[in-house]
């Protein structure tokens, strides 16, 4: 059964509106892989009906423990911002299709922006084999976290900020795309806010390198049901709606149309 | 609790408890197969079918309201003969009513879909006059009684399992729409579908819902839906399956005291996808401790 009551082992402020909490599951902790999420159904208040999807931040598989990070949004993540250890959720997951490494990929790009750097963090921890260069953008020095998880298994961290008050005053992908012109990886993997994957894709025309990216959407169901976390895949004449829940929500960069110049048959 | 009576007859068609998965909300119901046991369910309405594919509207198409949801959907469907040819053989292993739900742009559409279900291994259809997500067709034709006439007249003649009728909530009596479709031939109704509705973003003046307007459904529009049940039950002389907000087996109750012979779950399956199995169970609970053995003792059985 993925629908599981899990308890909270931690619940705290890391940064600027943004909260980890660690949960024990060993089905999650054991099963789990970078870019999936597990889908949260908000105690306390019945009026919230919606589950809230969260994506994994990382594993303990000795101890069973999984890791998420969100960022106080609305009414059901300040509940969840309000969770104390030893209260239990009802949750559901691993779910989606996470990232993936292509055979004989040695050297990998990580971006990471905001809200998207914690599920990249899942990616170093578990292929730290792999040669790590991390890319994270903040809004500014108290919205940053983890960044001393990313120098574990990084080769380098890139940082920037909106305000510059950490790192490098500007867009993430600008430095990525300093970096690409000097040295370019097997594979970039990202996850961020539109403006970034936007960014993202359209710095990729340059360079011919597959990249994997995680999107976010307004989510139902979570298992593929309800079809109302559709994102357009595909090529600009030949696209369809795809879940984000279950074909997501990691997508090879260049089949995910976000520009809204389609029409649709309704 | 074995011993306890729950199979309900719509229309000649046996269920074997009142639960029905809500069009729309339970994808083809393989997709909940790794969750719950198929094989327990009533029945199973398929996500709303057209004809052609339907790549349905622009995200985002879900918004969470109080106590509700938003939907706009917009029909996405990979066509009625994609349904019939891969994916009915593999739901027609569980041991479950299938219900084909037709949408279409026009009488002919229908006419033509239900045509091509005639062969199809499913137990019955539902005529979907409905939808809020679409431009042409769906709420249109269901507001007005003179067209839900001669929809379900003409959709009759081309169909050979029984003919349920879907109505919408969104006009002013519903007893009148209720009544042109038995006229027409409908062997059942259910409803209510989605309640039309909106959301905005106060922070960039925008509709939240790529289509502007979405159906909203849950909770909120229990009271709405339970109110319709009753006043239709009481006009019409065919089978109703009742919907709208059901979480709880208590609910179920409600709507069949209110005249529902079966009903259907929606929304609570986007919440848990095990959701149809606790109301079951809460149902089951519900009758064993009122001593209801039956569960027909409950069917229009309001006392007022």
């Amino acid at each position: 059964m993925y629908r599981h009551s899990v308890e909270i082992i931690e619940n705290k402020k890391i940064a600027s509106n943004i909260y980890k909490m660690t949960i024990i599951s060993n089905h999650v902790a054991q099963t789990a892989n970078p870019g999936q999420f597990i889908h949260i159904k908000i105690p306390y208040d019945e009026s919230l009906l919606l589950r809230r999807p969260i994506s994994i931040n990382g594993v303990n598989r000795d101890q069973n423990l999984v890791d998420i990070v969100y960022q106080v949004v609305g009414k059901g993540t300040k509940i969840l911002s309000h969770l104390v250890t030893g209260e239990k959720l009802d949750i559901l997951g691993p779910l989606g299709r996470g990232f993936w490494i292509p055979k004989g990929t040695k050297k990998i790009y990580i971006v990471g922006g905001g809200c998207g750097v914690a599920p990249i963090r899942f990616i170093g921890e578990r292929w730290n084999h792999l040669d790590i260069t991390s890319f994270l953008g903040f809004r500014g020095q108290s919205w940053a976290y983890q960044i001393d998880e990313f120098e574990k298994f990084s080769i380098k961290v890139f940082l920037s900020s909106d305000d510059g008050s950490i790192g490098f005053k500007g867009p993430i992908i600008s430095l990525l795309d300093k970096q690409l012109s000097i040295d370019k990886p097997d594979l970039i993997m990202a996850c961020g806010p539109i403006h970034m994957i936007k960014a993202l894709q359209k710095t990729l025309i340059k360079y011919d390198i597959p990249c994997q990216i995680s999107l976010e959407e307004r989510m139902g169901c979570g298992i593929g049901g309800c079809l109302v976390c559709t994102c357009a895949i595909g090529s600009k004449n030949n696209w369809n709606y795809k879940k984000v829940c279950t074909h997501g929500p990691v997508f090879w960069s260049e089949e995910v149309i976000l520009d809204g110049e389609f029409e649709t048959k309704c | 609790m074995e011993n306890l009576k729950l199979n309900v007859n719509v229309a000649g068609v046996h269920f074997k408890n009142p639960l029905i998965a809500a069009s729309g909300t339970f994808g083809f119901g393989l997709e909940y197969k790794d969750y719950i046991d198929l094989n327990q369910l009533g029945g199973i309405s398929v996500t709303g079918l057209t004809l052609e594919p339907r790549k349905g509207n622009p995200p985002p198409r879900i918004v969470e309201t109080p106590s509700g949801i938003l939907n706009s959907v917009g029909l996405q469907n990979p066509g009625v003969e994609y349904f019939i040819e891969s994916v009915l053989p593999e739901l027609k292993q569980y041991n479950t009513i299938i219900i084909a739900n037709i949408n279409g742009n026009s009488l002919d559409e229908y006419c033509h879909m239900a045509s091509r279900l005639q062969q199809a291994d499913i137990h019955m259809l539902e005529l979907n006059l409905s939808c809020p997500n679409v431009k042409q067709g769906g709420v249109s034709f269901g507001t007005d009684p003179k067209m839900v006439y001669s929809i379900t007249k003409a959709v009759k003649k081309h169909s050979y399992q029984p003919l349920v009728v879907k109505l919408t909530p969104n006009v002013t009596d519903i007893t009148e729409i209720a009544l042109a479709a038995q006229q027409g031939g409908a062997d059942a109704i259910s409803l209510v579908n989605t309640f039309l509705g909106m959301a905005i973003d106060v922070k960039t003046r925008r509709p939240v819902l790529g289509n502007i307007t979405g159906g909203l459904s849950g909770p909120a529009i229990k009271p709405i839906a339970l109110r319709m049940v009753w006043q239709v039950s009481k006009v019409v002389d065919i089978p109703i399956i009742g919907m709208g907000g059901i979480m709880t087996g208590q609910e179920v109750v409600e709507f069949l005291l209110a005249g529902a012979t079966a009903v259907s779950v929606g929304t609570a399956n986007l919440v848990s996808p095990n959701s149809m199995i606790e109301i079951l169970n809460e149902l089951k609970n519900y009758m064993v401790n009122n001593k209801i053995f039956d569960i027909h003792e409950l069917i229009g059985g309001l006392i007022v």
